[in-house]
């Protein structure tokens, strides 16, 4: 009777693995069930155009406005001009870290990449909110510090690890014998570099920067800390603004449960759900192009 | 090689180098600037009182034990089916469309907004299952929001165990679960350590995904179960950050300190960990 039971306990084992393995895909199709069950019933008070095209929200007048329009173009401006900080930024120290420096070094400059990505957004909130945020009023000669700028020079830094490392990957992962042969002809190791390496791990940076963006769009609490929270239509970088995010984040608490603005802020998050599907979709089918390769 | 390329390289260096050091000296500034203004607040009555006198006196220990509350409880939810999830993707799973979903849907998961965890969250454990805004909610939350940490740590440990020690067993007549659990396993604990040391420095830190789900602005006394709220330390130094006027500076730097702190501690232990598994191979 033993070896039945062993074999029953391991066909047991083994379904309890199958469908721990499967819980990913599970929850991934929770969260995208739940979000729909309450965000849905937005599209009863509002149109889908209206919805995503409206300017104005208005989420607690009556009758309530819910157009997120200055909300997507607040998160798209935020986004911008930290993606313009931290990709080149990023690149370059992914370079200088991966091709120039020498080992030892290499070790205590990606351990500082490390602390980055482990401080915690709400921590670079903070300091943004007493340090940052002042330091523009009055270096900019601004009304206030609390603008698009300020968020997008804290998201940029929230960007910067996973910019770096991925980048990092890609650039060790172009094989030894391009940088040999360019170097055997002759060519410096700057221009064995940058005619050279980087094309070969394009693909992978260009993946890294993807990611970079999925990681900034949908950042919360750092962002609703220094950004102002002015739901208007941006005109520039140092103006007061609002993301998708901080709606969420802020309004969530004062929504009454069932309300239109509730419904409307899981149909914000229904756009921040397929936004970052979208981008995580490119950039995993770029890096196993890569890998294939 | 020409005077011209010499003078482009040293150009070009330069340029990398100072892309480099704009990343690492705010990193540094950062957390000197937290332990030089944060130290002079840390005491004992600080981390072991509650606050008073509307959180601007006082202490944070409410916040402490919620934050401690939250990383195990969520450990003990994530970690199981997290390593298991590593196992059947290392171990069992073959390479078909099945695998490439999972592997999609980690990716996902791992790239989804903190908020919109914190919604789900709502949804499903606060509105749907009647948990309320609860410990075992903001729990259940972090557990699946750090999943993917766990997942991918766990494999890469996995597949670091050589074939060899796999084909010995099999030789043996062991079965696969056999296999898994004497030849593999043992093997890869530091690689699972190490995913659940980084994934309790992660759950410690979000404050998104427990906004709506547990997390609560101040209490008068100490959380009695799972069903009961909690503060927590990342929503705390949102709270007295952005919420009340007229905390004292230091109290602010010294929360952020003890929250920066933590994490960062988690993080060194993870890698000693892993720099000295790496040692033995």
């Amino acid at each position: 009777m033993k070896i039945p039971s062993r074999r029953f306990r391991e066909f047991l084992i083994e379904r309890i693995i199958f469908l721990s393995g499967i819980a990913s895909v599970v929850f991934v199709a929770l969260i995208f069930l739940f979000l729909l069950r309450e965000g849905v019933a937005v599209l009863k008070t509002t149109s889908l155009g209206s919805f995503l095209g409206g300017r104005f929200w208005y989420p607690i007048s009556t009758p309530a406005k819910l157009g997120i329009l200055p909300l997507i173009l607040g998160s798209l401006l935020v986004t911008g001009g930290a993606v313009i900080i931290a990709v080149p930024l990023g690149i370059a120290a992914a370079f200088y870290i991966a091709e120039v420096v020498p080992k030892r070094l290499r070790m205590i400059l990606k351990s500082f990449v490390e602390v980055l990505s482990a401080i915690p957004s709400v921590v670079l909130g903070f300091l943004g909110i007493t340090i940052l945020v002042p330091f523009l009023k009055n270096v900019l000669h601004l009304p206030t510090g609390l603008t698009a700028l300020s968020g997008s020079i804290m998201l940029a830094f929230m960007a910067l690890p996973t910019i770096i490392s991925i980048s990092e990957d890609a650039i060790n992962a172009v094989p030894r014998e391009y940088k040999d042969g360019a170097l055997a002809l002759g060519a410096t190791h700057w221009q064995t570099l940058y005619r050279v390496v980087i094309h070969g791990a394009l693909p992978g940076i260009i993946a890294a920067a993807m990611l970079g963006i999925g990681r900034v769009f949908g950042e919360t609490m750092a962002v609703m800390m220094v950004t102002g929270n002015a739901a208007v239509i941006p005109h520039s970088l140092f103006e007061p603004v609002r993301t998708l995010t901080a709606t969420i984040a802020a309004e969530m608490g004062e929504a009454a449960k069932g309300s239109p603005h509730f419904y409307a802020l899981f149909a914000i998050g229904i756009v921040l759900f397929v936004i970052s599907f979208a981008i995580n979709l490119t950039a995993d089918l770029l890096l196993n192009r890569n890998r294939k390769q | 090689m020409s005077k011209g390329e010499t003078v482009r390289e040293k150009i070009g260096f330069g340029a990398l180098l100072t892309a480099t050091l704009l990343v690492v000296i705010p990193v540094a500034a950062i957390v000197v600037l937290i332990v030089v203004k944060g130290w002079g607040a840390l005491s004992w009555e600080f981390l072991f009182s509650m606050p008073r006198n509307g959180m601007r006196a006082g202490g944070i220990f409410p916040a402490i034990v919620g934050t401690v509350y939250l990383v195990f409880i969520s450990l003990a939810f994530a970690l199981p089916i997290g390593v298991l999830a590593a196992i059947y993707l290392s171990e069992y799973a073959r390479d078909n469309a099945l695998t490439r979903i999972i592997n999609l849907a980690i990716i996902n998961l791992a790239g989804v907004s903190s908020v919109v965890f914190g919604l789900f969250g709502l949804s499903l454990f606060v509105v749907f299952l009647k948990f309320g805004v609860s410990i075992i909610s903001g729990a259940l939350t972090l557990g699946i929001m750090t999943l993917p940490v766990i997942i991918t740590t766990t494999r890469e440990a996995l597949r670091a165990v050589p074939a060899s020690y796999r084909e010995v067993s099999f030789s043996l007549g062991a079965s696969r679960w056999q296999t898994v659990r004497h030849a593999v396993l043992p093997r890869a604990l530091s690689g699972i350590l190490t995913g659940a040391i980084l994934s309790v420095g992660r759950v410690a830190g979000e404050t998104a995904p427990i906004l709506f789900t547990v997390a609560a602005f101040y209490l008068p006394n100490l959380p009695k179960g799972l069903s009961d709220q909690a503060m927590a330390l990342p929503y705390h130094l949102y709270v007295i950050t952005t919420q009340i006027p007229g905390i004292p500076e230091h109290f602010r730097y010294g929360t952020a300190l003890v929250l920066i702190g933590f994490v960062l501690a988690m993080n060194i232990i993870a890698t000693v960990i892993r720099a000295k598994a790496g040692k033995k191979k």
